[in-house]
């Protein structure tokens, strides 16, 4: 296995020039990719926190008594989708009321009774945040009997998530085409450094060596091309991120935009998939090679 | 119709011929080399001389016609194991063959490398292996800087140090000064005493003289006998 790397080792140095370009190619393709990647785990949070905040109001008719409420919320909590219930009671809701609208709260004075209804605020679980299921878990709700009406933010909620949707779909597009890219520039700069030592390559065989001998060289310098391409496209990446993070956040509220890097489970990921990268690259080029 | 039981053959030819496209460069080659042999092929530069030597180890498919070696029949060995076959056989190419990005030691450590020596057995071998052909003090330098002479003795060394059973030289004194081409040939006389077989190609009749041993003569591509 020593023998292997050092063989590997001395093949980077002498073919200085095609390794750089390798390593490069797969350094800005995981640039590129993570950026993506990067981009979505960012996105995806902001998504969740506003999923997390979609709430469902289910107004109860106004003949409900007291008594009856832990019944009616055990009924909704029921309701499959709910997370969260919490009773508004209509003198709650008119002190909510003239917070809003603080200096028109005087119109609300010349009001004898409070016409608000009681109602229940209802956090819906991430997984039916999108329009069909929060239209159903609407009409659920409003088929109990002691609701009155149902109020929810209708149609466009559901399309935002799916537009969000769409958009992640062609970001997994674009990351398999660049996977993919990657790989076949690998697998050609292999194949060139392949052709340069081809007559070392049949001296070898003459002499005994098997294919795996031959191989095994190659392989290890595809992972370390990969892992070298990976690293600094990563680096490449952070460092992007801390200019644009301490840049932007002075500009923006950082509550709204709470970006973050990678977790180290990620960037590894990362990393793996760009040594498969150097790996499957070998293994192309030198299945082509090996039929001859 | 090979005759699977003669022991003490180590090559076998059986209606062997070779086609390169129309051109026919070997035709009804019959031979049987025995354990320990030392046999020559002559002839006139294409004759055919380095064709029957590829076909041996396999550097040519055989066009028709059976070959075997120790045991094994070449028309039916499988890829993966052509390096077994090739780890039976020293082989001593016209050209050398030495590969102008290693230094001597590691041309000739190759084999064993190769082979999946340890470390340890490679360094002692390549070592003791060069002092035999006199570059011990060369082990760092690189092919190129060698002379002919030189460069013949580490391909030597190379085709030795794996302790094949038959060795294969492709004109190993063809294109040195008489005095370098009595150290190679002393050399494989060497492995010729330790009991190797030994098949030399070559149309140095003088080599041959000096022998005395079993001759096979090649003209067109065909055996004449003599
Ligand atoms: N790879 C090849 N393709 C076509 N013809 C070849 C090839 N190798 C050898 N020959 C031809 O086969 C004949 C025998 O060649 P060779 O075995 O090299 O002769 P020798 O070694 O006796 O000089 C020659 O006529 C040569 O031109
Ligand atoms: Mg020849």
């Amino acid at each position: 296995m020593i023998l292997f790397f050092k063989i590997a080792i001395q093949d980077i140095r002498t073919n200085r020039f095609l390794n750089a370009v390798t390593i490069i190619t797969i350094a800005l393709s995981i640039l590129i990719v993570s950026a993506l990647i990067l981009f979505f785990v960012n996105a995806n949070d902001y998504m969740n926190s506003w999923k997390k905040g979609i709430k469902i109001i289910a107004y109860l008719k106004p003949d409900i008594v007291e008594a009856n409420l832990v019944d009616i919320k055990s009924k909704i909590q029921g309701v499959y989708g709910v997370a969260e219930t919490d009773f508004i009671s209509k003198e709650e809701a008119m002190k909510r009321l003239r917070k809003q609208i603080k200096r028109q709260s005087s119109l609300l004075d010349g009001l004898k009774d409070n016409p608000l209804p009681d109602a229940f605020e209802i956090r819906i679980t991430e997984q039916s945040a999108n329009s069909e299921k929060i239209e159903n878990l609407a009409v659920q709700l409003e088929s109990l009997p002691e609701i009155d009406d149902v109020e929810y933010g209708r149609k466009w909620i559901g399309r935002f998530v799916k537009v969000f949707e769409l958009f992640k779909l062609t970001g997994y597009a674009m990351s398999g085409i660049f996977f993919i890219a990657a790989v076949f520039i690998v697998a050609s700069t292999i194949r060139l450094v392949i052709y340069s030592r081809r007559e070392e390559i049949e001296i070898m065989r003459l002499v005994g060596a098997t294919d795996r001998f031959i191989k095994v060289p190659f392989y290890i310098e595809g992972i370390i091309q990969g892992a070298l391409g990976g690293i600094i496209g990563l680096a490449a990446l952070f460092a992007t991120f801390i200019y644009i993070s301490t840049n932007v956040e002075h500009g923006l509220s950082s509550d709204l935009l709470h970006v973050r890097f990678f977790s180290l489970r990620l960037s590894c990921t990362i990393m793996l998939c760009s040594m498969l990268v150097g790996w499957l690259g070998c293994f192309i080029s030198l299945r082509q090679f090996l039929k001859e | 119709m090979i005759d699977k039981n003669n022991k003490s053959a180590t090559i076998l030819m059986f209606h062997v011929h070779k086609n390169y496209g129309s051109k026919k460069a070997l035709i009804d080659i019959n031979l049987d080399v025995s354990k320990n042999e030392l046999l020559f092929i002559t002839g006139p530069s294409g004759a055919g001389k380095s064709t029957l030597l590829k076909l041996l180890y396999l550097g040519e498919p055989v066009s028709e016609g059976q070959i075997l070696i120790d045991g094994m029949n070449l028309s039916r060995i499988s890829r993966k194991r052509i390096p077994l076959l090739r780890r039976k056989l020293g082989i001593i190419f016209q050209d050398y063959k030495l590969i102008p990005t290693k230094t001597v030691f590691d041309n000739v450590a190759l084999v064993l490398e190769a082979m999946g020596k340890k470390r340890q057995f490679v360094q002692k071998k390549v070592n003791s292996m060069l002092r035999t052909v006199g570059m011990e003090k060369r082990f760092n330098a690189m092919p190129q800087s060698l002379s002919g002479g030189e460069q013949q003795r580490i391909a030597v060394a190379r085709a030795v140090v794996g302790s094949p059973k038959i060795i294969l030289a492709d004109e190993p004194t063809g294109s040195l000064d008489s005095e370098s081409a009595c150290v190679i040939f002393d050399l494989l006389e060497g492995f010729h005493a330790r009991g190797g077989t030994l098949l030399v190609a070559t149309h140095d009749e003088k080599l041959i003289r000096k022998t005395g041993c079993k001759v096979i003569h090649l003209k067109e591509g065909r055996q004449i006998s003599k």
